[in-house]
């Protein structure tokens, strides 16, 4: 055998393992077989679970904000997180993000990447997505600028001096731009979309970076009814391809779009089911949805 | 899926700024040299001296106003400290116009006149290289973008933003400004250096080495600008007006801020070393006054007047705002800091985009109207 051939059969199999681990949910086999790591960037989601919290406390001043909480995310599932306010659903996003450290506990991005050892920069390049409450977009820049830093690329000082867009990222941005709607807006400065639009172009950014976990904190505030409906459709369309967690209050955008809803409550899970479930839960009734 | 048009990247210069850019080095390169040496002094055309020596010194300040825009403008971080990296450029090449002197200073000693007062009998180590020109030149750069490369790496790492990173560089420059002072750090004490007499073994105060400096000066700014235009129409430049605008999105977007900054940061103070460096032949004289909080300050008002986050409009407002000041020095001296403050005050209350911001505003309107 040459080393040619030798060559074309180790990529012949590490094609083929690779499409196996992408194929279901555990990778197609046994979570018991050990594997070696092939690249510490690549999430590994043969456990089942892109997301992973263990046993998480942060507090401010004394305050609780995260107590012991536990919580996890299967590769392709969309995840509805509601709460009463002041029940961490933020500072559950600032930890996974990398802004906020916790006192103690365990968040792993799938099995072997421990997010707090990362910077939010990191983090963000590792393949997590996160939407704030209030929407942040470089208002001064144009849709399509904003687009253009977003992408999924070298994010050095270098790289960024010597930037060209290549065809296959002007494709990809046009996609996007048709995605969130904005393609008539291009041209146009960011500051003065309305805030739906808003909305939309941090969604956008947030998809262009072609991330694996996306993180949206109340996705569908202050959109009008079309927008809203337009967005969970474009959520579902999402869901399967990448992993969702979605914290809304907007009980009907979360019926419509939820399989499985997390109730937060002090800092940690009060509850977590269908809508329907959660909604019968007394304990829910009580500190969340009122009788 | 209907086909979109992406716009296309930004030219470096458009069509007509190339145009004004080419008179521009037509002004600096040919026509002030033949005015100034060439046209006779009775002539109305003829440029005087002190034109000349007047508008080489605002070039330097509008190298630093450029500076101040990319960090200030663009980035969204104010700087008090240019002063100092301005005077850092200027002390260097002080240096080698100190040494240039030779054995014509007032002691005939080898040594700079100061340090024969001071009864030193040998170059203190920091005054090695001061003999070559060539080293001076890359001191020039090396020695502002070294400092601001270390205070801008642990003040960015630390997340210092805002006022506190001003004040920070303030007071960065004030120390550095009682550290000059003194005399035994050896850089000539509160008299700094001055009587300069030859540069390159050429005797300074020639008009042909006083218009040759001037070219020099107005080449480097027309550069500087080039330079900034670049970097600003670059990807690079987006990120830093993103770092401005929203930098929590930056670094969620996958970007690590702090080499952003810190190398804008860096190039910024580049820029005001060079322009010192400049400055100091052509006045004659640098001294720890250059350094002092006043002048880091104007340097941020010329940026503000002209209009930050435009790269003409710093050029501009240190044209103006220098321009008033050689004015007003003359015929009201004691006003002039209580116009340069209320002038600040003013830009920032009812000019945020400075000059350049009112005449966009007032052609929009014109067009609107019409």
């Amino acid at each position: 055998m040459t080393p040619d051939l030798l060559k074309q059969g180790a990529e012949r199999i590490a094609e083929h393992a690779k499409l196996r681990v992408e194929s279901t949910e555990s990778g197609g086999r046994s979570a018991g077989y050990g594997r070696v790591v092939q690249d510490a960037k690549q999430v590994d989601v043969t456990h089942g679970r892109i997301l992973y919290l263990e046993d998480v406390s942060v507090s401010f001043d004394g305050f609780k904000a995260i107590n012991k909480l536990s919580l996890d995310i299967a590769p392709g599932e969309l995840r509805c997180i509601i709460g009463p306010n002041g029940a961490g659903k933020t500072t559950m996003m600032d930890i996974i993000t990398g802004k906020t450290r916790p006192d103690e506990g365990r968040v792993f991005f799938g099995s072997t990447i421990d997010l707090l050892r990362h910077n939010e920069p990191e983090i963000a390049q590792l393949g997590i997505g996160r939407k704030f409450q209030k929407p942040t977009v470089f208002e001064q820049l144009t849709v399509f600028e904003n687009l253009e830093l977003a992408l999924k690329t070298h994010k050095g000082v270098k790289a960024s001096m010597f930037f060209r867009l290549d065809s296959v990222q002007s494709g990809r941005l046009a996609e996007v731009l048709h995605t969130i709607h904005l393609a008539d807006c291009v041209g146009k400065q960011a500051g003065l979309l309305s805030h739906g639009q808003k909305q939309w172009l941090e969604i956008g950014m947030l998809l262009i970076q072609d991330p694996k976990l996306l993180l949206l904190d109340e996705p569908v505030a202050g959109m009008t009814d079309h927008e809203t409906e337009r967005t969970a459709e474009l959520f579902l369309s999402l869901k399967g391809k990448h992993s969702l967690m979605v914290v809304e209050h907007d009980m009907s955008f979360i019926r419509t779009i939820s399989d499985i809803v997390t109730v937060l409550c002090d800092g940690s899970v009060l509850a977590q089911g269908t809508l329907d479930q959660v909604q019968a839960d007394e304990r829910v009734i009580e500190v969340y949805l009122g009788r | 899926m209907s086909p979109l048009i992406l716009p296309a990247a930004p030219a470096l210069l458009s069509r007509k700024a190339w145009t004004a850019f080419l008179v521009c080095l037509l002004l600096v390169g040919v026509l002030a040299p033949v005015l100034n040496l060439v046209v006779p002094a009775g002539s109305a055309l003829h440029m005087s001296d002190y034109a000349i020596a007047l508008v080489g010194k605002i070039m330097c300040y509008a190298i630093c106003a450029l500076a101040m825009d990319l960090i200030w403008g663009y980035t969204g971080i104010l700087s008090l400290g240019h002063g100092l990296f301005f005077a850092l450029g200027g002390y260097v090449m002080g240096m080698y116009l100190m040494r240039q002197i030779g054995q014509d200073g007032n002691y005939k000693s080898d040594l700079p006149d100061f340090m024969v007062f001071l009864d030193w009998k040998e170059l203190p180590w920091h005054w090695l290289l001061s003999d070559s020109f060539v080293a001076t030149l890359v001191l020039v750069v090396l020695v502002p973008a070294v400092i601001a490369g270390v205070f801008g790496f642990f003040a960015f790492r630390s997340r210092i933003k805002g006022v506190y990173f001003s004040i920070i560089t303030q007071a960065m420059t004030y120390a550095a400004l009682l550290l000059f002072f003194r005399n035994e750090t050896g850089f000539g004490g509160n008299n700094g250096f001055t009587d300069f007499k030859r540069i390159l073994g050429m005797p300074i105060a020639t008009p042909g080495m006083r218009m040759g400096l001037f070219v020099i000066t107005g080449l480097t700014l027309l550069g500087c600008f080039l330079f900034a235009r670049w970097l600003v129409t670059s990807k690079y430049g987006r990120v830093l007006q993103a770092i401005r605008d929203a930098e929590t999105r930056v670094m969620f977007s996958g970007y690590s801020p702090l080499p952003y900054k810190l190398s804008i940061w860096v190039i910024s103070a580049v820029m005001c070393g060079v322009a010192g460096a400049l400055y100091v032949p052509q006045v004659g004289i640098i001294n720890p006054g250059e350094m002092s909080a006043a002048n880091s300050i104007e340097i941020a008002v010329w940026a503000a007047v002209g209009g930050r986050g435009t790269l003409i409009g710093p050029i501009l407002g240190a044209f103006l705002v220098n321009g008033a000041k050689s004015w007003l020095t003359v015929t009201a001296p004691e006003f002039w800091l209580y116009f340069l403050g209320a002038l600040f005050i003013a830009v920032t209350l009812y000019l945020p985009n400075g000059v350049v911001g009112l005449v966009a505003k007032l052609k929009n309107k014109k067009g609107g109207a019409a």
